[in-house]
């Protein structure tokens, strides 16, 4: 069943990509990690469907906030990206999806790794974790292509400044901020055993990114001894034949 | 009833007759799938077909799978998160081969991966030339991304019912969901009557 959602408020986290809070009044709840079919639909009817992951933990408001990377030929991102104004209408069917999520009750570690966008929903698993006043060891690597693509950056910093909170470290693919250590490059070997949870200690792994992104980290994990069946992916974006 | 998105007009490239409800048209071939790839070696490779009580009723390793005949169907694909693409070219074994002689009364099969994903399907909707275990896509092996080295291909459902790394087939008398189908997916899963999430007629 659609829903109507109307929307509160708009932020923009880069030059592209925009979050989007709606209140949706019936919102029967949802998981973190969990994602909304959107809808949009012209004066003569025609209709246009896509997937957002929810960035918002569950929430007694119902609110839900969804965070959308314009995409260049994209035809529903350009509108909520550009057109969609505070008091639009939207349509929304959901939550969808029970494998990609993170529950309060879980209390191992939790590897979070997030290509570009993919951060959304792992960043609802972050709020969650608060929400939840949950103990959960998290740990989150970032790779962004730049400083300037970071989403949700100051509330990312307000988290790594708070030690007993949880670590977070970022991996830049094409340009570092000044004086950092390590070369822009993608994350590999080394960066995945100085910054991600051992395998020793069984940790949940939760990786969102492009396909390519994604293969490549599932294949580091699962090389540094992690348990294929703790690794849960979602996958976005062409292939472009890049193999 | 529905909500008129201000200032919406669409790009409407997805009008297509060839397109069931709610699809957009894709040129490239997105990957989906719930955990890494897994990387079978072809020596260890099997294809089984067990009865409900789990007996084995066919097996086949690679070398004796690359021996049955072949087909070369031309395909469109419906994905649940709306892509489709359309004439895609597969060659496989066709699922009647495979079936062919099993005596069973059990109307449904659970189709069972390396990596433990599952999928559960009626055994009709493998019968008749619709389904296959494709083994190459576009003229080459099947990538491991994309299912390699075999992969269901049941085009005329959602294409999670396609499941990738198969590796076997259990039959079963009651309908039971697999992997997806448990975790808020349609029971069967037909993209013409648009049935992508349970509780979707």
């Amino acid at each position: 069943m659609w829903r109507a959602g109307t929307v509160l408020a708009l932020r923009d986290e880069t030059p592209t990509a925009r979050t989007i809070t709606l209140e949706v009044r019936d919102w029967p709840g949802h998981l973190a990690g969990q994602h909304v079919d959107v809808r949009l639909t012209a004066p003569d009817g025609y209709s246009a469907v896509r997937s957002y992951s929810i960035a918002s933990a569950p929430n007694s408001e119902g609110h839900v906030q969804i965070t959308v990377e314009r995409l260049p030929n994209g035809e529903v991102s350009p509108y909520l990206t550009k057109e969609v104004n505070v008091g639009d209408r939207l349509e929304l069917r959901g939550p969808i999806g029970g494998w990609f999520v993170w529950r309060s009750e879980q209390t191992e570690p939790i590897q979070l790794i997030a290509g570009g966008s993919g951060i959304v929903p792992l960043m609802a698993m972050i709020r969650s974790r608060a929400v939840a006043r949950s103990a959960a060891p998290f740990r989150l690597l970032y790779s962004v292509r730049e400083p300037g693509a970071v989403f949700y950056r100051d509330e990312l910093h307000s988290l790594s400044e708070n030690a007993d909170s949880m670590s977070i470290h970022y991996a830049y693919t094409r340009v570092t901020p000044k004086n950092w250590l390590r070369l822009p490059g993608r994350i590999d070997t080394k960066l995945i055993a100085d910054t991600t949870w051992g395998a020793d200690l069984a940790p949940t792994c939760y990786i969102c990114g492009p396909t390519s992104f994604v293969e490549s980290v599932a294949e580091l994990l699962t090389a540094s001894g992690n348990d294929p069946g703790r690794i849960k992916t979602e996958r976005f974006g062409p292939t472009g034949g890049q193999k | 009833m529905s909500v008129i998105s201000r200032g919406f007009s669409g790009r409407r490239t997805t009008e297509n007759a060839n397109l069931p409800p709610g699809q957009y048209l894709t040129t490239d071939f997105p990957v989906l799938s719930a955990g890494p790839t897994p990387q079978i070696p072809l020596d260890r490779w099997e294809f089984t077909i067990r009865d409900e009580n789990d007996a084995l009723l066919r097996r086949w390793d690679w070398k004796s799978f690359r021996q049955l005949p072949t087909e070369t169907p031309t395909v469109d694909l419906h994905c649940v998160t709306r892509w489709s693409k359309l004439g895609t070219t597969w060659e496989g074994v066709s699922l009647d081969t495979l079936l062919a002689g099993v005596q069973a009364d059990a109307p449904y099969v659970m189709a069972h991966s390396y990596g433990e994903y599952t999928t559960n399907l009626p055994v009709d909707d493998l019968k008749n030339g619709k389904a296959w275990i494709a083994i190459r896509f576009d003229g080459k092996d099947l990538e491991p991304e994309h299912g390699g080295p075999a992969r269901l291909l049941v085009p005329h459902l959602y294409l999670w019912k396609s499941a990738k790394w198969v590796r076997g087939l259990q039959l079963m008398r009651q309908d039971k969901p697999g992997f997806w189908e448990g975790l808020g997916y349609h029971i069967y899963g037909d993209p013409w009557r648009e049935q992508r999430y349970s509780g979707d007629k």
